[in-house]
């Protein structure tokens, strides 16, 4: 940021140049009706001012029909057209590619933990390698937060009791700013931080400087055994309980009838409220693990489950 | 008496009768996006978990419930007896039938009382000393809250009603009413009507889900 | 249009209702719609100032990006108080409680409403609603803003939230009883002869506002009950570790929010197509189809809630649907517009205040439209929803729409409600002096928004100050602009000239009658020919 007076958001995700094409279109029907307003307005009053006696008066258009329908279409038209280029861009956004990797973020009152696959943990920072496209997990341990980064037009309310995700694959080395969009109590304004894109290299460098030790997932591994899921849950043990290597993404039959995708959501109710979409074929025996994991912990276990290979069969 | 009654905005007593119940109307219009919203989110909880409300519903009074029903039932055709009375002009009647439909009413309401007292003592009353012996307590004790918010809402309704029925019943009893004056009784008699269909759709939605097992 | 039998009453001795009884009493227990209307008046502009007061804390805190005029919390509070005043106690009830409460019944020749006794228990519920929500937002510590997400409110706000929501819960009684007696009126109390095609178009907005009135704010009733009750509590319809979905709320919530918004716009845009023809001594151009736009807005304003959820978890299915429909309700307001820029053509148009206020609207209100186009783009809104484009968004229409609009009612309407003419150069200064000073203050809004400023902060990244310095600014020359029409109008109760019974020759039933107004406003009931806006064509 120089001196100069900021007119226009930097951009450096690959949706930020259709954004800003989206915008000037927008900008300029806006600008060409108003003008159009603005125009008629001032010419009607200075030509039809009640002193100017000279002006011919008669004559005046009676039928609206024609007028109205055409204006209503006009209007129709531009609007249509632009709802569906807004609309067609949000559905991408929408899409994260299959490639993505994924990054775990909490929100809480107030600050961002962010926490990467390998294993690396950061505050109100989040570091990405360019052109590497990322899908942010994201969780709040308590109210509604927002995770806004402006330089990549994208944002996203982090809802307590979901995993919401966003996708975005920055396409410019730089540093950008992290807001928290969603009013969250009183120190709101601080939850802001940085988005580091870097190249490749500085990237890895950054991960080895960074690494913890262990990856998210053996992390998960450890309260895996610690809260004593593996009890029931290993394949050696004596309790009916699902094997979990390949759940995710599998589509689970329902007690009751019905199927569910395993994905992030599910896993997360399985853990916190097993009654809530219990699978077919086994009993109720499963306690609940609410108020006893706070959100990251319940993101190192999701990470585990989800790192876990298919079995052989 | 008519003129006594006759607002200066209107024409005649005929005007004035077809505008207050115009007024009703509306009001009750008002009262079903009230209580909608209320509908709305029992919906959204009912479709989200319809295992967990039923169990949870099964815990609810269905003797009490439906004598309620009744109950009510029977008061609103008093009411509308006692409409057709009071536009014949026979106040004493009228007013007999509207004390009667009253007095359902604070049956109605006795009741409830009964209902309620027993199932704060079973810890049916949503907080921290809340227990319900299903497999989804949680849902259970939203199902709870939503009972005790609608039920009560509706009992603080048949409230109000109850303190009109009486007023108009002694104006009934004084000889005020007429063919060509009765619309207190009909404007009334419409709200009273009203909630007793809302009760009608708080019965199915809170007594019977889960039962026809 | 044309009076058959024009009641002018002589002033009894007395005179006017006025005068009619003259103990603090005769006016806290009236009955007369009129009387009802000045004390509505006088307690929005008590609320307004309040609000405005809260504004001009704000914008002053916001002169430095550290933001350490008030702490976070109290900064917090104060954006919070803004708007659940300006929403609840001035918009909302802005426009129909004043305007419409004093003029319905004379535009449509009746005597009073058709439930006077209702009309003033709506006012006592509604200065009652106003001290509960004051007592609470300003005794206790609400900061969650006017929108009250959960869980926020429920499980992390303090108690004095449920005397705030209490005091929101009354004021929408107020609310749906004025609703409730202007919907019955208009259909019930027209003079013979007026038929819905004769009516002002006044009374078409005030009808469609009275409507979304009576089926909105129930929802919100309801809603913000069931808030208060599981703060007290603690069991979760909405909130999320106690089994509920803070989602719901949303939805529920601006299942009102939204169309209170139309609630808030519409009458002004009532008295916009009243003044238009008026100072262009024309017939307003497509009436019938800017009185169905009204009512198309009204509809159409119930379906588009969603698109406060755009980035909130929706499905994308719902956002879709969402987005097409909001840029539909747009339809009907540009239509507005065409016809009132089609109704000065060939028009002979003067410009006294309420003209330029008139005409300030329909620029301020277009940019406010437009840029509503902007945040109904999907994609467009991800980016500047929760910004301060979207605070410049809602504010060129409330403030620079609707404010221009109650301002322009005001003047037009002040020598028939007051019997007092207001200085005219005081007037259009002041006209001129908001338009200026609202554009500096909420246009580099829209700037500072694009750059991804947040709202609702109390302090903020130095590169923004810039621009929050000019919106400063200018809120301290619209805050002058604001405080002016206090003095003149004033001064004009205390000296102006005595009004005639038509200062401005324009066509109304309410003209028809002395300024001020006799209490029973007609001798005897008008009976209607002509159609309405019925000024006569120039000579060839």
């Amino acid at each position: 940021m120089n001196g100069g007076i900021p007119f226009l958001p930097q951009s450096a995700s690959s949706v930020a140049g259709e954004f800003d094409v989206l915008f000037a279109a927008l900008l300029a029907i806006a600008l060409a009706m108003l003008g159009l307003v603005f125009l008629l307005m001032f010419r009607f009053c200075a030509h039809y001012r009640r002193s100017n006696r000279a002006v011919d008066r008669t004559g005046r258009e009676k039928k609206s029909w024609h007028w109205e329908v055409g204006w209503t279409a006009g209007s129709l038209i531009v609007f249509l057209g632009l709802y569906a280029w807004g609309a067609d861009l949000y559905l991408r956004e929408h899409r994260p590619p299959a490639e993505a990797t994924d990054i775990y973020v909490v929100g809480k009152q107030w600050m961002w933990k962010i926490e990467h696959l390998d294993g690396q943990r950061e505050i109100n920072a989040l570091h990405v390698a360019v052109g590497r496209p990322v899908r942010l997990v994201m969780a709040s341990q308590d109210v509604i937060h927002g995770f806004f980064v402006p330089a990549f037009r994208l944002k996203q309310d982090v809802v307590p009791g979901r995993y919401v995700t966003l996708w975005f694959d920055p396409d410019r080395i730089g540093v950008y700013r992290l807001y928290c969009s969603q009013f969250c109590g009183t120190d709101h304004a601080a939850m802001d931080g940085m988005v580091s894109v870097m190249s490749s290299g500085d990237f890895q460098k950054w991960l080895a400087a960074n690494a913890t030790g262990g990856s998210l997932a053996s992390r998960g591994a450890a309260l895996f055994r610690r809260l004593g899921c593996s009890g029931c849950h290993a394949p050696a043990s004596g309790v009916a309980a699902p094997d979990l290597a390949g759940l995710y993404g599998r589509r689970v039959a329902l007690r009751g009838g019905g199927a569910a995708l395993a994905d992030e959501g599910f896993i997360r109710d399985a853990i916190l409220e097993p009654a809530k979409r219990p699978p077919a074929g086994y009993p109720t025996v499963m306690p609940s693990f609410a108020g006893q994991l706070d959100e990251e912990q319940i993101v190192a276990l999701l990470a585990y489950i989800k790192a876990l290979p298919r079995s052989p069969q | 008496m008519s003129d006594r009654v006759l607002e200066k905005q209107f024409a005649d007593l005929a005007h004035q009768s077809e505008t207050a119940e115009l007024g009703m109307w509306g009001f009750i219009a008002t009262e079903v996006l009230f209580l909608g919203g209320l509908f709305v989110a029992y919906s959204f909880y009912r479709y989200l978990h319809p295992a967990g409300v039923a169990a949870a519903a099964s815990h609810t009074r269905l003797v009490i419930g439906s004598v309620n029903t009744a109950v009510l039932l029977t008061s609103s055709f008093l009411m509308s007896w006692a409409s057709l009375a009071a536009s014949n002009g026979e106040g004493r009647r009228a007013a007999r039938l509207i004390w009667g439909a009253a007095g359902l009413g604070l049956v109605f309401l006795a009741l409830k009382g009964l209902e309620y007292a027993e199932e704060i003592g079973e810890r049916l009353w949503p907080g921290a000393a809340f227990s319900l012996d299903t497999p989804e307590p949680r849902v259970g004790e939203v199902f709870y809250f939503l009972y005790w918010v609608m039920t009560g809402i509706h009992a603080l309704h048949l409230l109000i009603g109850v303190a009109a029925l009486a007023a108009i019943g002694w104006r009934a009893h004084g000889g005020v009413y007429s063919r060509a004056y009765h619309s207190p009784v009909r404007v009334v008699s419409l709200y009273w009507h009203f909630v007793d269909i809302v009760w009608i759709f708080l019965f199915a939605l809170i007594y019977l889900p889960g039962r026809s097992a | 249009m044309t009076v058959t039998t024009v009641a002018e009453l002589p002033h009894e001795r007395g005179g006017s209702y006025l005068t009619d009884g003259t103990t603090l009493a005769s006016w806290l227990l009236t009955r007369d719609h009129k009387r009802i209307a000045i004390l509505y008046t006088l307690t929005i502009t008590a609320f307004f100032f309040i609000g405005g007061a809260a504004a001009a804390v704000i914008r002053l805190n916001l002169l430095t990006p550290e933001g350490t005029l008030v702490d976070a919390e109290t900064y917090n509070r104060i954006f919070t108080l803004h708007g659940v005043v300006m929403v609840w106690l001035f918009l909302v009830p802005s426009i129909p409680t004043t305007f419409g409460n004093f003029l319905i019944p004379l535009m449509l020749g009746a005597k009073d409403l058709a439930f006077p006794r209702l009309n003033l228990l709506s006012w006592y519920l509604f200065v009652a609603s106003g001290l509960i929500v004051l007592a609470g937002l300003i005794g206790g510590s609400v900061d969650t803003g006017w929108t009250f997400y959960e869980p926020l409110s429920s499980g992390y706000a303090s108690g004095a939230l449920v005397v705030v929501l209490l005091g929101i819960f009354v004021n929408g009684f107020s609310s749906i009883l004025t609703g409730l007696n202007f919907v019955v009126s208009i259909h019930r109390l027209r003079a013979p002869g007026l038929t819905w095609y004769r009516l002002p178009i006044f009374c078409w907005s005030n009808y469609a506002t009275a409507v979304i009135m009576m089926l909105a704010t129930p929802v919100l009733a309801v809603t913000l009950m069931l808030v208060a009750v599981e703060h007290l509590w603690g069991v979760g319809v909405f909130d999320p570790t106690h089994g509920g979905d803070p989602l719901l709320f949303q939805h529920m919530f601006w299942f009102y929010s939204h169309p209170a918004v139309y609630i808030m716009i519409l009458p002004g845009m009532g008295v916009i197509s009243e003044i238009v023809p008026a100072f262009a001594r024309k017939r307003l151009f497509g009436y019938h189809f800017v009185a169905w736009s009204s009512v198309a807005i009204a509809v159409v304003g119930f379906l588009v809630w969603g698109h406060h959820m755009f980035v909130a978890g929706e499905s994308v299915y719902a956002a879709l649907v969402f987005s097409f429909l909001s840029f539909i309700v747009a339809v009907p307001s540009a239509i507005k517009v065409f016809n009132w820029l089609a109704t000065l053509h060939k028009g002979a148009i003067s410009f006294e205040a309420p003209m330029l206020y008139a005409l300030g609207f329909i620029l301020l209100f277009t940019i406010g439209g437009l840029t509503g186009l902007f945040v109904a783009t999907l994609a467009f809104d991800v980016h500047a929803t929760a910004t301060y484009f979207v605070v410049a968004h809602f504010h060129y229409i409330m403030v620079g729409g609707m404010v221009s609009a109650y301002f322009a009612a005001l003047h037009f309407w002040w020598p028939k409600a007051t019997g007092r003419l207001y200085p005219e150069s005081w007037a259009r200064f002041a006209a001129i002096l908001i338009f200026f000073g609202f554009n500096l203050t909420f246009f580099p809004q829209f700037i500072l928004g694009y750059l991804g400023m947040p709202r609702r902060y109390h302090a903020y990244p130095p590169e923004f100050q810039v621009w929050n310095v000019l919106s400063s600014a200018g809120a301290s020359v619209l805050a002058a602009a604001y405080l002016l029409p206090l003095f003149y109008l004033g001064w004009s109760l205390w000296r102006g000239a005595r009004a005639p019974a038509n200062p401005w020759g324009a066509t109304g039933l309410e003209w028809q009658t002395p300024s001020p107004p006799p209490s029973g406003n007609f001798a005897r009931t008008p009976r209607i020919s002509r159609p309405p806006y019925d000024y006569p064509e120039p000579a060839a």
